[in-house]
């Protein structure tokens, strides 16, 4: 494109243009990363002390004081929104999305520099924005990351419901115009800039997975948006679009007619998707370093291409499924419950294959692979409690309790957690031209996976024995008492674990500094960015537009020379 | 490391599913119609799921040490995929998940797509924040007239649903904040909230379902054994969620009928 040719000819000079509103995707990128990494340790800061405030409900903690119940939910509210939008969807697309997929498929940058910067410092203040939440009157909102109405619409309905609710969903309406802008970029970026040679079946599955995801958030956050914009009508000028007629402490509330259900309808409908927003580029990520560290081609890489775009299609019709005990139509649920078993099945088909890629290998274990061989144990554990939960009959004792907080970390939490840290530990050489720690690398892996599977599976219990989800006390309920134990085992086990990601913390900056010098393909991986120089050039590949011969995952080619045949290789008799 | 990540991967495989299947912790006992059902449709699914998890946890584990590199001397088998495994997964994953769903399908069309039977106890729930209200319709068997403008929680039962007296049918209803029910018949339930969602959850009667404002919600349960049961909220409700709690007392009907005798009695 000429355009981006055109801002390419010369890197900015000066420090604003350079590293603030730089126009270069590996900036914006890292700018991507690092308001994320932010966002994780406030978000899981906020964890921490909702577990604490769980086991011991009285506790003074220096500078926070006692935790109150309300507190607790406003914790928990900003918890949720944090980690969904900022974190879970801000670093694997946003983050390595914006660094690698041009890279990847040969491009100088992206389509649209100008709109990516703007996309960047857009999420930026969204941020800022839900932050400021805390600090406002009555504190941040405590409706829940879902927001539901009519709660999350009447501001005397709660602490928290007046200026901090408006703000949770400015911040959100924020965060949909970013996306949206960001996904546009995507799209056009993979559809037009890829190099010669770099068809779409020679894409690396990571590029595929940015590509569907990008789809999936054009459709979804214009609907997020909508809703919002219709809630703040909603509190602030007097519709009623999801409030009836409702009495609240006494007071009959000036709403009429409104549906309740309406904003559970729009708000899943981007929901869902935005499960798959957060976990698709980690499935991306998870089967190039499978592949990579197997010494294996990926297996069934068509297969792979074909369960993304199936689990992107079937994931806008499978919202209803929140909705099992909403008092939606219960023959709509039976229709929900089917579709939502069957996109079960390219979940199982991407399973399959890394297991698959995995058998007859030769496989390395540097802290890249650990992680992606924890996202795959990671995956199958919190996909097979789906099944539980797509089954309106088994929602009747499982809805709203424990066993769902268990699935959905799991599925969407820790395995994509696992994946922006396999990305990490695997792109940090060609981002900053050194490698992490491996030691500290291992050390935090076997913390991690244990810490989040003692975390979490226990909460699938406390589900069956029927806790329900966002209570901030188990005292008022009898049948509570004996599952507080276990409640404390967990923040144990939180508290370990949080400890532990300090470690990656540590190795991270330090290594950023000490670490061992890079080579240009450390990993002897196949894909285009590791064809170019340590840390990549401003327009990528130096002058000269890589031209792409060979299919993205060549490893162990018989009669090839070495045991991995780069995307750019010349084409020999023994390649195919 | 492979044999690390084996002997990890395997011991969270077993230690997590022992604890299901040992039920150390577990769904309470049901004491409702519904129990057997929901309760077979949980096993079942328990089975199929815990053995995929199972062998997909035990594969990982086992790959990752027998296929660790082991120097030059490994042999990496060069392929692409095999169409005909990628068929035979895809079509029996395909065939558990449609054909578990299949079979939970009847018990939900039992507990949702059908009304309560003919005789069966009216009882209206009305939740609100932070407290649920049972009404009873009395000797004519129908449901006066609420009014918002009525209302008054701090007053308590009939107050609390702004139930107006001036109603002819009215008149003999019954709210109270504890639920009474007679064993061995069902209840028709109708649930309603006064200012935001809460959701009426009786786990021992494996019960479930939001109570929404402007909506009045029709559910039925049948109870089987006497006893007392606790009700929770399941759905975010505010800042008293936690506390949002309820009693049923499952009665015989001799024991229900001078329940709601004594309470007519008493507005009286």
């Amino acid at each position: 494109m000429a355009t981006t040719a055109a801002l390419h000819a010369h890197a900015p000079q000066g420090f604003i243009r350079k590293y603030i509103f730089s126009l270069d995707h590996k900036v914006i990128g890292l700018q991507y990363y690092f308001l994320a990494l932010v966002a994780v340790f406030v978000g899981m800061a906020l964890s921490l002390l909702m577990r604490i405030h769980m086991i011991w409900p009285t506790a003074v903690l220096p500078l926070i004081g006692e935790i109150k119940p309300e507190t607790y939910l406003s914790l928990l509210t900003m918890h949720g929104t944090i980690m969904v939008f900022f974190v879970l969807t801000t670093a694997p697309q946003g983050g390595f999305g914006n660094y690698f997929l041009p890279i990847q498929i040969g491009a100088p940058d992206m389509a649209f520099p100008v709109l990516n910067m703007l996309s960047f410092w857009t999420t930026f203040v969204g941020f800022v924005v839900l932050i400021a939440a805390f600090f406002v009157s009555g504190g941040a909102p405590l409706h829940g990351w879902t927001g539901y109405t009519p709660l999350s619409a009447l501001p005397s309905a709660g602490p928290g419901e007046q200026l901090g609710a408006d703000l949770w969903i400015t911040s959100i309406a924020i965060f949909c115009i970013a996306s949206l802008m960001g996904a546009l970029n995507f799209i056009t970026t993979t559809l037009d800039l890829r190099a010669k040679g770099m068809s779409m079946m020679r894409m690396p599955l990571t590029c595929w997975a940015w590509f569907i995801t990008a789809i999936l958030g054009l459709l979804a956050f214009g609907v997020l948006l909508s809703a919002g914009i219709l809630l703040l009508l909603d509190r602030n000028l007097g519709t009623s679009f999801y409030v009836p007629l409702v009495v609240v402490n006494g007071q009959i509330m000036a709403h009429k007619g409104g549906s309740p259900l309406l904003w559970q309808h729009l708000f899943w409908f981007f929901g869902h998707p935005e499960v798959y927003i957060a976990i698709l580029p980690g499935m991306g990520v998870a089967s190039q370093i499978l592949s990579t560290f197997s010494r294996k081609p990926i297996f069934g890489y068509k297969a792979m291409v074909y369960a993304i775009m199936a689990i992107g299609l079937l994931g806008f019709m499978v919202w209803g499924h929140h909705m099992f005990m909403s008092g939606m139509s219960p023959y709509s649920a039976f229709a929900f419950s089917v579709m939502t078993m069957a996109i079960g099945v390219p979940s199982a088909i991407k399973t399959f294959n890394w297991l698959g890629t995995l058998y007859k290998g030769r496989i390395r274990f540097q802290t890249p692979m650990l992680f992606a061989i924890g996202f795959v144990s990671m995956f199958v554990s919190g996909g097979l409690s789906g099944p539980f939960l797509a089954q309106p009959v088994l929602d009747i004792p499982l809805h709203d309790t424990a066993f769902v907080v268990a699935h959905f970390h799991l599925i969407m939490g820790v395995a994509a957690i696992f994946g922006i840290f396999a990305a990490t530990y695997y792109w940090f050489p060609k981002m900053f031209g050194r490698m992490m720690n491996e030691t500290l690398g291992k050390v935090h892996f076997f913390a991690t996976l244990i810490g989040t599977y003692c975390i979490f599976m226990p909460m699938h219990y406390l589900g069956l024995a029927a806790q329900p989800r966002r209570y901030s006390q188990f005292t008022e309920v009898a049948y509570l008492h004996r599952l507080i134990p276990l409640n404390e085992f967990i923040t144990y086990v939180a508290i370990i674990t949080v400890a532990a990601q300090f470690i990656f913390l540590f190795n991270l900056f330090w290594s950023m500094k000490k670490g061992a010098k890079a080579s240009d393909n450390p990993w002897e991986a196949t894909t285009l960015e590791w064809s170019t120089a340590t840390p990549p050039p401003h327009d990528n590949f130096g002058g000269h537009t890589p031209v792409v011969n060979h299919g993205p995952y060549e490893y162990n080619v018989p009669g090839a020379p070495r045991d991995y045949i780069m995307q750019t290789d010349p084409v020999t008799a023994e390649a195919h | 490391m492979g044999l690390a990540l084996l002997v990890v991967i395997w011991l969270i495989t077993f230690f997590s599913t022992y604890f299901f299947a040992a039920k150390t912790w577990y769904l309470p006992t049901g004491m409702s119609a519904a129990t057997a059902g929901i309760d077979h449709q949980f096993a079942v699914t328990f089975l199929l799921m815990g053995i995929v998890f199972v062998l997909a946890q035990g594969a990982l584990g086992l790959f990752v040490w027998r296929y660790r590199d082991q120097g030059a001397a490994t042999r990496v088998q060069y392929s692409h995929g095999n169409t005909k495994l990628e068929v035979l997964w895809t079509t029996l994953t395909a065939i558990m998940f449609i054909g578990l769903n299949l079979m939970g399908s009847p018990i939900w069309a039992a507990e949702r797509f059908a009304p309560a039977q003919a005789g069966a106890v009216p009882v209206e729930v009305t939740g609100m924040q932070f407290a649920w209200y049972f009404r009873y319709a009395g000797v004519d068997g129908k449901f006066g007239r609420t009014d918002p403008k009525l209302q008054d929680a701090s007053a308590g039962n009939e107050s609390a649903i702004g139930l107006d007296t001036t109603d002819p049918a009215a008149k003999d209803d019954v709210v109270t904040g504890t639920m009474y029910l007679p064993v061995n018949r069902e209840v028709d339930l109708t649930l309603r909230a006064e200012d935001v969602i809460h959701s009426f959850f009786v786990p021992s009667m494996r019960f479930k379902q939001d109570a929404v404002p402007g909506l009045a919600i029709h559910m039925h349960f049948t109870p089987t054994q006497t006893g007392d049961y606790e009700i929770a909220c399941a759905e975010l409700c505010g800042l008293g969620h936690y506390k949002m709690h309820g009693m049923l007392h499952v009665v015989s009907q001799e024991d229900f009928d001078k329940w709601l005798a004594a309470r007519e009695a008493e507005k009286q």
